[in-house]
């Protein structure tokens, strides 16, 4: 991979970025709702003080003039201030970003973990009891979604067996292990509830890529050349069956964002996603702006990455 | 004459598929000889290719099963053998050469990595002798600049240029035998010589024996000693090239020679010879001869009995009352 290609893709991430803020800024201006509305309602209030403070923050400026304003504070680094919690947007966002970071990074790896294994195991033994077995809690990990399993998990594991809380806390007293014991507790239903409904759709797609892979002449190639069925199948089926899937999982990124979002509401974790929804509900427009924009940046640079690895991954891909 | 290489004899390879068994290599007896070359030749579908990988034992079990036979390797029957000595014998005594050279290397890896491969495994180099290795055996093979194209990948190679390397993995561990699966079916025709020049070079430098498959008559008489002609998963004749070339004794071997394009022939704008017909199922083979339905020479005593393997002449042995 040479310098030039990785800088030119970063260069194209610019126009990407601008579109996609271009379009959620119409989108949320076009939204009905005012985030001043309940000073409307409040008699305490005089409705001159609410239009002083609309046009303070240049919400009846035309919608061109408050997206270039926008756009000038974004680039210096102003990510705007929250009209409910009246406080600077990018701490709020600093605040709640390492909770669903950590949330979803975990699960993925779970999924990931889950996966692998189980989906080359099943195709090398298609139609085998194992992969049976194995397709069948796929499908029922996909199907169902996280906002089923997250309640039958709550019900489980804290109501019956009272083994997990089932609400989150970001302000853990204590320190050292038995903080990060807690931390751990608490994160194992979400984690669990986001990794398992990943690892389902995964689990599919990695066995049906191995299977593609196995039938291939050079695997029977490479099981000429006697080098054992373990071998073959890490070094030949598995190596490139696993190429398809980085692309998979980077694709998947939206939803786990999204399935975060539901995640987060019934477990009460502190994350961006309990963040948008609140500030959703509030008419909160500029924490809106950012969170969307937050996710669609991750989203954009870890489907760079998976690019970047496709390419290291699969040397017919050419680096220009 | 001493212990055959590689002796088959009364090889069953079935395959059970969801319409029923099918025979596809059906009591099928052949040897091989150290330093020989054997050519095995047939139609599409008559078994050769499912007699070279029983061998090597790479076909899938299930759905394949050997049914019957012994499959004799200096002596010891390979059938029964485990996976993990099965192991020690790919590559390092006998090595394949496979149809397609477009597919038969992994993309992933470079051509130098999969030739050391297995030098590093069975002869136990490590990492920098077997690419030192590698590119010694590109050098045979005739890869140009052969140092820096050891690190090139598949794609980056021709198609010839993948068969010379695949011959060259094939060959890297000195095995005594050499399966080619129709190495020069995927190439075109200038490719194709190169390549079978390169076997019978490789050859005289190795010394190993090679089996051959091919359905193209003319590839056998220009590289092997001994042939056999396979039919619907049975030998009907087999003999010294010259033998079956100056002698052909059944109607199947004959139609195949007659159907090899002669220049001194074109001349008269002849009509190239057919043999009428196609290979009958081999899931539910005809009683009889298998090859009767297309045989302008038979009569109802081929229809009634299989005619087994005779020799009607020394070395020379054919399916066929007549």
């Amino acid at each position: 991979m040479t310098p030039e290609y990785v800088s030119r893709r970063l260069l194209l991430l610019i126009p990407a970025l601008f579109g996609i803020s271009i379009f959620l800024f119409a989108l949320l201006a076009a939204a009905p709702g005012d985030p001043f509305e309940e000073l409307a309602t409040n008699p305490a209030v005089p409705p001159e003080v609410r239009l002083a403070l609309r046009e303070k923050f240049g919400l009846d400026d035309p919608i061109w003039q408050r997206y270039l304003h926008w756009l000038v504070a974004i680039a210096q680094g102003d990510w705007g201030f929250s009209f409910v919690s009246r406080m600077d947007v990018d701490t709020l966002i600093l605040q709640r970003l390492p909770t669903t970071l950590v949330v979803i990074g975990a699960s993925q790896i779970v999924a990931i973990m889950v996966a692998l294994p189980v989906g080359v195991l099943a195709a090398t033994r298609p139609y085998s009891v194992f992969d049976q077995v194995a397709n069948t809690l796929a499908f029922v990990g996909f199907s169902l979604p996280t906002f089923f399993t997250g309640l039958v998990f709550i019900l489980v594991f804290s109501i019956q067996l009272d083994w997990l809380p089932f609400v989150y806390r970001a302000d853990v007293p204590g320190s050292g292990w038995p903080w990060l014991w807690t931390h751990i507790k608490q994160s194992i239903m979400p984690v669990m509830v986001l990794g398992l409904f990943q690892g389902g759709a995964l689990v599919r797609f990695v066995r049906s890529s191995v299977l593609d892979v196995i039938k291939l002449d050079y695997v029977t190639t490479a099981r000429s050349k006697g080098i054992g069925e373990r071998k073959v199948l890490t070094r030949h089926v598995v190596r490139t069956a696993l190429i398809p899937v980085v692309t998979l999982i980077a694709l998947q990124l939206p939803a786990v964002f999204s399935g975060a979002l539901v995640t987060e509401q019934i477990f009460r974790v502190p994350g961006i996603g309990s963040l948008l929804i609140a500030s959703m509900l509030a008419n909160d427009t500029p924490v809106v702006m950012a969170v969307t924009f937050v996710s669609a940046i991750l989203v954009v640079v870890f489907n760079l990455i998976a690019d970047f690895l496709y390419a290291s991954l699969d040397p017919r891909i050419a680096y220009r | 004459m001493s212990q055959p290489l590689l002796d088959i004899q009364g090889l069953r390879t079935w395959f059970k598929t969801d319409d029923g068994m099918v025979r596809a290599v059906d009591g099928v007896s052949m040897s091989i000889a150290a330093g020989e070359t054997l050519a095995v030749v047939g139609e599409s579908g008559c078994g050769k290719s499912v007699t070279a990988r029983s061998v090597l034992k790479l076909l899938d079990m299930p759905p394949g099963r050997f049914e019957a036979g012994r499959i004799l390797w200096q002596g010891r029957d390979l059938i029964p053998l485990p996976e993990s000595e099965m192991n020690s014998i790919r590559a390092r005594e006998v090595s394949m050469i496979f149809q397609e050279p477009m597919t038969s290397l992994n993309p992933v890896y470079s051509v130098g990595e999969q030739i050391a491969e297995s030098l590093r495994l069975h002869e136990k180099l490590a990492p920098k002798a077997a690419m030192a290795a590698a590119v010694e055996m590109l050098r045979l093979v005739q890869i140009p600049n052969p140092d820096r194209r050891v690190h090139d990948y598949p794609h980056q190679f021709s198609g010839g240029m993948r068969q010379r390397a695949m011959i060259a993995m094939a060959l890297a561990c000195k095995p005594k035998l050499v399966i080619a699966d129709e190495p020069t079916t995927a190439l075109d025709v200038t490719i194709q010589a190169q390549i079978l020049e390169l076997l019978a070079d490789m050859k005289s430098r190795f010394g190993m024996a090679i089996m051959l498959i091919t359905h193209a008559m003319g590839v056998v008489a220009e590289t092997a000693q001994r042939v056999v002609v396979m039919y619907a998963g049975k030998v009907v004749e087999e003999a010294t090239v010259e033998e079956l070339f100056g002698n052909p004794r059944h109607p199947y071997t004959q139609g195949l020679i007659r159907s090899i394009p002669r220049v001194d022939r074109s001349a008269v704008k002849q009509r190239l010879e057919q043999i009428p017909g196609t290979v009958p199922s081999l899931l539910n083979p005809p009683v009889g001869c298998r090859f009767a339905a297309r045989c302008k020479f038979a009569t109802d005593a081929c229809r009634a009995a299989e005619p087994p393997l005779r020799e009607v002449a020394p070395g020379h042995k054919a399916a066929c009352i007549l």
